[in-house]
């Protein structure tokens, strides 16, 4: 069996800022790190590998930079990393990502393909599905356990009050939620390995023939008309009184808006 | 792209539920319809959906599209896909609200990718430009930086939006709309998937985004303890609890009660902060609450700059001394 496993390396938003004047992210000082949901994915894709021998290829599409990513994955115990970069794919919304991250899954021709639900610096959750789509095999989103069964996955797909047990057919995309598993540590001695030269490939277009009209920002249908930081609601009173005049602040203020 | 005309929006319902965010976007979709003079439409998937569809009809759509099939029971990616694409290759409506639910956030993506045409993912604001293109705004990093997002040569303009953050509009039994019947020929093929089983869990009944007043829990509350006061105060305020990431993680809330980028988006009439320093995650959750009072031990805590009322002290102290006072009050 081969599987595909997608993985994004993000600015780990967590501690984000940004320069109010410029409405830029701050990068400096911010570590990359493989998307949550991503690591989901690819640890799922190493238990499948645990139990039934299959080979797993993490492929990204980004700037080189992100070997780091795919190396990390290697190092975790996937057995290829393919990273699609060009300057040509700069600048791609979810649709022109897509097309390149399914045009380099049809050269591999795998039975699965993984993929994070979301990336935590764009929260969009398109890729996944897109992918599928422009692959034409079926997907399943918001998977939080997978089961192997013959030619077939049974997985468990998560809605906002309750679940859908699944039964797809291979080759099939599903998109997982970090909560799916534990990722797994890289191995020591396979941290040596993968950060030797040469482990991870990587492909340009020459490889994928993507005509240009469909590349990068050119083929993206989606453009970023502007980006700004939120301005704040203006600050209401601020007290530092006792809490029995506190208190009397509060039921006066829910008295004038009807609360009370 | 000139034939594209009308604003759309996609109705879901999942065993006969309509999810409320369809209802909100025809309010917002009525605004944006009314701006460029054009009809609003709405869109029902199922099968046997001639309740759902008066229900819409009664929120005020000028048509509705349904697509009754046996095969669309049961919400799968691939049958939705293709009945939602046909549709609206059939109408050509220039814009496509969907809301950003599971079901959404899923359905929109397969859909926009269909008809080779952009998508925008979780909008919390729409609007229409001098050029009649559709404005999305969405937050991007964790809801630190805003982001206008347009699509100028391709149709539909697609966006997934927020549920909580457009307004449903008031039901008027007295609303018509042209009814109209789309046939969408399945075929063996289109069914590589089965559903084999739809669990519904009981967490639903609870939902923060439905209610008018929530008291609001963050790490500063101390502990699990505490929580019961929160509890109290809610039961006193008719309101619901709800919480930061952090009283989420610390297991003294459930993940549904959630306020913020991860959780959910709230507007209530009265937002009460209870020991909430205000990160940006969470206050771009609930920072469009029409009332907003907050305590927190430190004067320098960010919540304090969207708060209209601020409390610097000990929630501990005050939040007992409120009770008490609500008691009175209710008494």
């Amino acid at each position: 069996m081969k599987i595909v496993v997608c993985v994004k390396q993000v600015p780990n938003t967590a501690n984000v800022k940004i320069d109010q004047q410029t409405g830029t992210m701050i990068r400096e000082g911010v570590e990359s790190i493989i998307n949550p949901d991503d690591l989901g994915g690819l640890e799922a894709a190493l238990k499948i590998k645990d139990q039934n021998n299959a080979e797993v290829i993490a492929v990204s599409m980004g700037p080189l930079q992100a070997d780091k990513a795919l190396r990390e994955c290697l190092a975790m115990g996937a057995n290829r990393a393919i990273l699609l970069s060009d300057r040509a794919f700069a600048g791609a919304d979810t649709w022109a990502t897509s097309l390149v991250l399914a045009k380099a899954i049809e050269n591999i021709k795998p039975d699965l393909i993984i993929a994070g639900r979301q990336a935590i610096d764009g929260d969009t959750a398109q890729v996944g599905p897109q992918i599928a789509e422009h692959l034409g095999v079926p997907s399943v989103a918001y998977v939080n356990e997978i089961n192997l069964n013959m030619d077939s996955l049974i997985v468990k797909r998560m809605f906002e009050d309750g679940y859908q047990t699944i039964k797809v057919k291979t080759p099939c995309l599903i998109t997982v939620l970090k909560e799916i598993n534990q990722p797994r540590y890289m191995k020591v001695q396979k941290i040596y390995t993968a950060f030797r030269d040469g482990l991870v490939e990587v492909w340009d277009n020459s490889k994928l023939n993507i005509e240009q009209e469909n590349l990068g920002l050119k083929g993206s249908p989606t453009r970023v008309k502007k980006s700004y930081t939120k301005g704040v609601k203006t600050a209401g009173k601020v007290f530092e009184v006792s809490p029995k005049e506190a208190v009397q602040i509060i039921v006066d203020k829910l008295k004038e808006s009807y609360i009370l | 792209m000139n034939n594209y005309k009308g604003v759309f929006v996609y109705i879901e319902q999942r065993n006969h539920r309509i999810q409320n965010v369809g209802l909100e976007l025809l309010g917002e979709g009525r605004k944006l319809a009314n701006k460029l003079d054009v009809p609003l439409m709405a869109c029902v998937i199922g099968h046997k959906i001639d309740n759902e569809v008066k229900v819409v009809e009664s929120y005020g759509a000028d048509f509705i599209y349904k697509v009754d099939h046996s095969i669309l029971e049961t919400y799968v990616n691939e049958t939705y896909t293709k009945a939602l694409s046909k549709v609206i290759n059939d109408v050509l409506p220039e814009i496509v609200l969907v809301g950003a639910t599971t079901l959404g956030r899923d359905l929109a993506p397969r859909v926009s990718s269909r008809l080779h045409t952009g998508l925008t993912a979780d909008c919390t604001s729409l609007d229409i430009d001098e050029n009649k293109q559709l404005l999305m705004t969405r937050p991007a990093f964790g809801g630190n930086l805003m982001a206008t997002i347009i699509c100028p040569n391709h149709r539909p303009q697609m966006s997934t939006v927020r549920p909580g953050v457009m307004v449903k509009p008031d039901k008027n039994e007295l609303n018509q709309a042209k009814i109209v019947e789309i046939e969408v020929p399945f075929t063996e093929t289109d069914m590589n998937v089965e559903v084999l089983e739809e669990v519904k869990e009981d967490k639903s009944k609870i939902n923060i985004e439905d209610a008018n007043v929530l008291i609001s829990a963050g790490r500063g509350i101390g502990s699990k303890e505490n929580m019961k006061q929160i509890d109290r105060l809610a039961e006193l305020l008719t309101g619901e609890v709800s919480g930061t990431r952090a009283v989420v993680e610390n297991g003294w809330l459930e993940k549904e009660r959630q306020v913020g980028q991860t959780g959910k988006t709230v507007r209530p009439d009265l937002y009460f902060a209870c020991g909430i320093s205000g990160a940006i995650q969470h206050v771009s959750g609930m920072e469009d609450s029409n009332l907003v009072i907050a305590i927190n031990k430190n004067p320098a805590a960010a919540i304090f700059e969207v708060s209209d009322i601020g409390i610097v002290g000990d929630g501990s102290k005050v939040i007992p001394a409120l009770i008490k006072e609500l008691e009175n009050i209710r008494k």
